[in-house]
């Protein structure tokens, strides 16, 4: 099914599934340990043997020699693979550095041995006994003298009107540095794969991926081979955050140590292994420069930022919103890459608006204050409801201004306090914060196959749910469409051998699959009616109806599959900017003596059009909150600048926010509709939800204080020199 | 958080322990009775009861609890995050305690009663805190979710026994399951979906409903 133009009317608009509270269909599977994840599948082929990755101890180098005789003649170990004994595999497009294969380091602790043992325990120790030596290069891995190097230089993306001359007439103007760190996805379950690649042939892989379609095209790179020989599921995925987008070393080493031992290898990365063998998201620098006239309308924006990445990296891009989210008639933004050997930088939720946010938030809430305004007002002067930096392009929707009233009033806002460092409890300071929410929106083509027999509907679709709600929201959709009670449909997900999806990823997964299994569904209707003589007929209550006959699908005879995709058209992008909105209102109090600060309560409004399921929906977005407030407070990869590796690589020293760090959240959506999205005028939701979090604690932090902090995360050292007399 | 000290609880747990130490030493079946290659310097035996279960191993004196219940006995319910203690997703409960099963050595806990996510309830018959965290969506990937619940039951059962925690103020007084009791008691099981909003509002329901 092609969508080439705005959906009109149509039965979603009636809906009485889709957008409705059902509780997560896997829920049940979830809480009582159930649902399969990746390392866990016993039962999929029987002689699984254990493998365990060895990571390089340089960040950039050769490895000269490896002496494996050791852990080849440990207790329980059936064979031992070193990197030099590999010719260097391919590089999937994805990819920056090598997965595994030739004598060439990259960065600290990439791969460059499997162990294969029948037990984890004699796989791990055998692992410990191998001598590796290199010959080691230096490295420089400091973003900051890359800045410095780099600031200045280069050419805009983005240019439009004078920016220099708008500076130079302005009324107020700003211009700050602000400096985000990197951060890791830290998911609960690590990387797992089990590979079975016995014979060569066929390779099977039971993994933990949010793309199943780029897994098995990475993988077809990585080996060589045609992809039609590889077969990946992914059924249950224990988080991903962008950290499983790409192939990564557990289905490489195990694949490898596979084909190696002729036997199924299993293989989860060590945690203390995954920070420096995974990707992350780059740390940040950003120059931020505003102007605006008496009245408090920006004039100008200028936006220069830098991040790290290996070479040929994509690094993130802090600059992303910055050409759409404000309106100013004179701009210039520019994202420098600063090359270096840390490991590999790549996508973590919301890759370029939550750090690009984080510094911009911030900087609204200094210019209103310059501007003596109040900073959601000052938001609301700059709407702009078409892109402005192509004016003749406008938001498909667009309704942060709602927003923003709708969070003011729902959170007290003109009972905060509005002297920065004025209000006292007791111990606390006493803040409030405001930020803006801003997140592009895509499409990818996604399909499904719908199978109808007996009057029971089964869905197909390499389509993932790595928690965000995948298998209820499809199975609304199919109900929907087919006019099924939720019972009778089941939905089943994360297998190459069924058509392929958008994935999951870049918060495009809800909306594209749930228009691909539309598209499947649509496609069985016009098969049964077809079979029955019917002309459009009615799908209803579990019967379709046409000719005046009214016949139950539990009675249509025989099996009746069919499949098809949404592909998504050229409009899309050519005619309108889609994108998804939000403003998030927060209360901190920060400890006068220490300088902690605690969140009080947080409260999110959300435009990404139509909800699917408020349930679902609503736990993605408190979900991004916790998040939001881990950036702002404690999440922090610490760099080793003489080694070049981060240093605090384990979740004691990398801290993610835990239960006694979270208040009381509330969420609201505006449950807007968008004709352009899709046909069921949806958007995503799961990274809007982190954008803006960090600088609403922020700003509410100052405003509790006084103090400004422009650099991540707001720990106590930044804050305590300078707090009142206790 | 560790699991608070009890120091009632484990003198009694102790003696327990030594007795059947004593009394295990003098039946000569369990030297005997396994083939030597599996008992050796680097295997031992040991003899878990599993949701009520008596379940004998050979196994490596390495092994976890947390890979002797996924890898051996196939109870994949309990997850593996971090394998060193840091994130709770393989809370279990042994003789009553909850306890990082990743931080323990299968071979330590002889006869020791061991409860995992599926002893508590089957997806037939749920028990009231599964059920609860289903009916507050209480979890997103479900990784951390066998962790949480194992933790929750057992913060309401410490909470019942007025067991102190680092942000009770006076421990005279009857505890109360408070939010922030429950948040400080739940602390050492990480959400990285974030869903600890929905895991408390969880909580507050199993604890009215007695659990």
């Amino acid at each position: 099914m092609d969508f080439n133009q705005p959906a009109d009317q149509n039965l979603f608009d009636r809906a009485t599934v889709v957008g409705k509270p059902h509780a997560r269909v896997d829920g049940v599977l979830k809480v009582t340990g159930k649902a399969p994840y990746a390392y866990e599948r016993h039962d999929v082929v029987a002689g699984q043997l254990y493998g365990y990755p060895v990571g390089a101890a340089i960040a950039k180098g050769r490895i000269t020699g490896i002496d494996a005789s050791a852990a080849r003649s440990a207790p329980g170990v059936r064979g031992v693979v070193t990197t030099l004994e590999i010719e260097p595999l391919g590089i999937w497009d994805y990819n920056v550095a090598r997965l595994f294969g030739g004598d060439v380091v990259e960065h600290y602790q990439q791969a460059i041995a499997v162990v294969v043992a029948e037990s984890f325990e004699q796989a791990r120790a055998a692992a410990a006994l191998l001598e590796v030596s290199y010959d080691r290069d230096k490295v420089d891995v400091d973003l900051e003298a890359g800045w410095e190097r780099v600031r200045g230089t280069g050419e805009p993306s983005t240019l439009v009107g004078d920016v220099d001359a708008a500076f130079q007439s302005a009324a107020v103007t700003l211009d700050e540095i602000y400096h985000t760190p990197s951060h890791t996805h830290a998911m609960m379950e690590p990387h797992a794969s089990i590979v079975d690649w016995s014979d060569g042939d066929q390779m099977t892989v039971w993994t933990s991926s949010q793309m199943i379609e780029w897994n098995r095209q990475a993988l077809a790179t990585n080996f060589g081979i045609d992809p039609d020989r590889i077969r990946v599921e992914s059924p249950f995925i224990g988080g991903g955050f962008g950290g499983k987008l790409w192939l990564r070393a557990d289905a490489v080493l195990a694949a490898i140590g596979s084909r190696a031992v002729g036997a199924p290898v299993k293989m989860a990365l060590p945690r203390p292994f995954m920070i420096n063998n995974t990707t992350h998201r780059s740390a940040t620098i950003q120059r931020i420069r505003l102007a605006a006239d008496a009245d408090g309308k920006l004039t100008a924006i200028d936006h220069e930022a830098a991040s790290h990445t290996l070479p040929g990296g994509r690094g993130e891009n802090a600059t992303a919103q910055t050409p759409f989210f404000y309106a100013a008639a004179n701009r210039r933004v520019i994202h420098h890459l600063v090359e270096m050997h840390l490991p590999e930088a790549s996508d973590m939720r919301a890759p370029g608006e939550t750090s690009g946010l984080m510094a911009l938030e911030i900087a609204m809430d200094e210019m209103a204050e310059k501007l003596g305004m109040d900073p959601v007002e000052f938001r609301i002067r700059n709407d702009t409801q078409v892109n402005p930096s192509d004016p003749a392009i406008p938001f498909s929707e667009r309704h942060y201004v709602e927003c923003l009233r709708e969070g003011a009033n729902r959170f007290g806002w003109s009972d905060r306090n509005t002297t920065p460092g004025g209000r006292r409890e007791g111990m606390w300071l006493i803040g409030h914060g405001v930020a803006g929410a801003y997140r592009g929106h895509l499409n990818l083509k996604s399909g499904a196959r719908a199978t109808l027999s007996n009057g029971r509907l089964v869905i197909e679709t390499d389509m993932t749910d790595i928690g965000t709600g995948s298998y209820t929201i499809l199975t609304q959709t199919a109900a929907e469409t087919m006019g099924l009670p939720m019972g009778r449909v089941e939905v089943r997900l994360g297998n190459s051998a069924w058509p392929v999806s958008s994935g999951s990823g870049g918060q495009f997964g809800a909306s594209s699959s749930t228009a691909g299994v539309y598209a499947a569904c649509v496609a069985l209707r016009e098969k049964i009616g077809e079979r029955l003589g019917l002309q459009n007929p009615e799908f209803r209550d579990g019967n379709v109806i046409g000719n005046g006959e009214v016949t139950p699908l539990s009675e249509i005879a025989g099996e009746f599959s069919a499949e098809d995709s949404m592909n998504f058209g050229e409009f899309q992008s050519k005619d309108y900017l889609m994108a998804t909105f939000g403003a998030h209102f927060v209360e901190v109090g920060v400890h006068v003596a220490t300088g902690e600060t605690r969140v009080r309560r947080m409260l999110a409004v959300c435009d990404a059009g139509r909800i699917l399921n408020p349930i679902t929906a609503r736990s993605q977005v408190i979900g991004g909150m916790v998040m939001g407030t881990g950036g702002a407070l404690s999440e922090e990869l610490a760099v080793d600048l003489e080694h070049g590796f981060f240093a605090n690589h384990d979740l004691a020293s990398y801290e993610v926010a835990v239960h006694a760090d979270i208040p009381h959240q509330e969420v609201i959506f505006l449950d807007t509709l968008d004709n352009v999205a899709t046909p069921l005028k949806s958007k995503g939701v799961g990274e809007l939800g982190l954008c803006g979090v960090a600088a609403a604690i922020a700003n509410a932090a100052y405003n509790a204080t006084g103090i400004r902090v422009r650099q991540y995360p707001l720990t106590l050292d930044r804050m305590i020199d300078q707090l009142p007399e206790v | 958080m560790s699991p608070p000290i009890r120091f009632e609880m484990r003198r009694r747990t102790f003696l327990v322990g030594s007795a059947s130490a004593i009394v295990a030493a003098n039946i000569p079946w369990r030297a005997n009775a396994q083939p030597t290659s599996l008992v050796g310097p680097d295997n031992s035996t040991v003899t878990l009861v599993v949701n009520g279960e008596a379940r004998g191993l050979a196994i490596d004196n390495r092994t976890t609890l947390l890979d002797a219940l996924r890898e051996h006995l196939h109870l994949t319910g309990t997850k593996k995050g971090c394998d060193h203690g840091q994130c709770g997703a393989c809370t279990v409960s042994v003789n009553g305690e909850r306890i990082n099963s990743c931080l323990s050595l299968a071979v330590m806990h002889e006869g020791d009663e061991v409860t995992t996510i599926e002893g508590l309830g089957t997806p037939q018959q749920l028990d009231p805190m599964q059920q609860a965290f289903v009916d507050h969506d209480g979890f997103q990937c479900g990784y951390c979710t066998p962790g949480q619940i194992c933790s929750a039951k057992a913060v309401l059962q410490e909470i019942r026994d007025n067991v102190p925690s680092h942000v009770t103020r006076d421990l005279t007084a009857t505890i109360e399951a408070s939010d922030e009791e429950i948040r400080e008691r739940m602390s050492g099981n990480i959400c990285r979906c974030g869903a600890y909003a929905n895991i408390l509002e969880a909580i507050h329901q199993a604890s009215g409903a007695q659990v």
